[in-house]
């Protein structure tokens, strides 16, 4: 196996933050903290407006692990790029490192204390014991464990965001990209329903059969 | 000549290696930090199965569900 990426089609992502509900569900991420989050561009210009979701892109050569002043992060077999809160102190380096503004900290208490890093974990939990409570406390789910992908990505109702091993992902978005053409093709009727017969008419377009 | 050619043809190919960049999973620790592979796992009661501490076979679960993401081969067949 590779590595554990995710991977966002800026062509199919709707900005439902869907995907940013799951993981706070699925994760019980406190308020303040949003590991995943939709970056929307040219907001409002009829045909130019793109969105993608944003999370921790669990980097090959971390940022956030080479300047972390105290070593919490690790990387596991899989490519995950995940770290210990025992270790953290919250400094926020790994926030000023990060090119996607992955690292969150907890804004929580009477003179807003900035609180130890929060991260995506690519629902692979932590150092505590697997499925423990511990580990979900810290945090979350640690859906790998249970042989599934992250929420976000499977709950994606689009399926503009993948996420698992970098091979397999590119080759799902390469064929999309293959497939779907440009312009009106990219969603259009052909690429969620099929092209049927040549020379068809969508079924809206057919006469009326009367009352049913 | 010959083993000065050969020597250039093997530090050139050196620098075309990969850096390990994943550390090897030592004394049930990655770089220091306890964790445990997600393989080494059972797996849950309903959902999918591997068998405990084969990777090979976790990776195959995993894949199956990477697949479920393209819906393109459900669809427009």
């Amino acid at each position: 196996m590779a590595r554990m990426k995710f991977l966002c089609d800026a062509e199919r992502c709707i900005e439902c933050n869907g995907c940013v509900t799951a993981c706070k569900q699925e994760n019980e991420v406190p308020w303040g903290v949003n590991r995943r989050r939709v970056v929307t561009i040219n907001d409002g210009i009829v045909g130019a407006e793109k969105s993608i979701s944003v999370a921790c892109m669990h980097c090959s050569d971390a940022p956030c692990m080479a300047v972390c002043p105290v070593d919490c992060f690790y990387k596991t077999e899989d490519g995950v790029v995940l770290h210990d809160k025992d270790l953290c102190i919250g400094c926020g380096y790994c926030f000023y490192a990060c090119p996607f503004g992955a690292p969150q900290f907890p804004q929580a208490g009477a003179f807003g204390l900035r609180g130890k890093m929060d991260k995506c974990t690519f629902c692979a939990g932590g150092p505590e014991p697997d499925r423990s409570e511990a580990e979900f406390k810290k945090y979350g789910r640690n859906r790998l464990s249970e042989g599934k992908l992250p929420a976000c990505a499977e709950m994606c109702s689009t399926k503009a965001l993948l996420g698992g091993d970098g091979d397999v992902i590119a080759d799902i978005y390469r064929n999309r990209v293959v497939r779907r053409g440009k312009g009106s093709e990219v969603w259009g009727w052909g690429t969620a329903y099929g092209p049927g017969k040549p020379g068809a008419q969508p079924p809206a377009q057919q006469p009326s059969r009367g009352k049913s | 000549m010959i083993r000065v050619l050969l020597l250039i043809a093997v530090l050139g190919l050196a620098a075309c290696a990969e850096r390990e960049q994943v550390a090897d999973f030592k004394k049930g620790k990655y770089q220091g930090k306890p964790d445990t592979p997600a393989w080494d796992n059972a797996p849950l009661a309903y959902g999918g199965k591997w068998t405990q501490g084969d990777r090979a076979s976790w990776e195959n679960q995993i894949k199956t569900r990477q697949l479920g993401q393209n819906e393109d081969v459900r669809i427009s067949q």
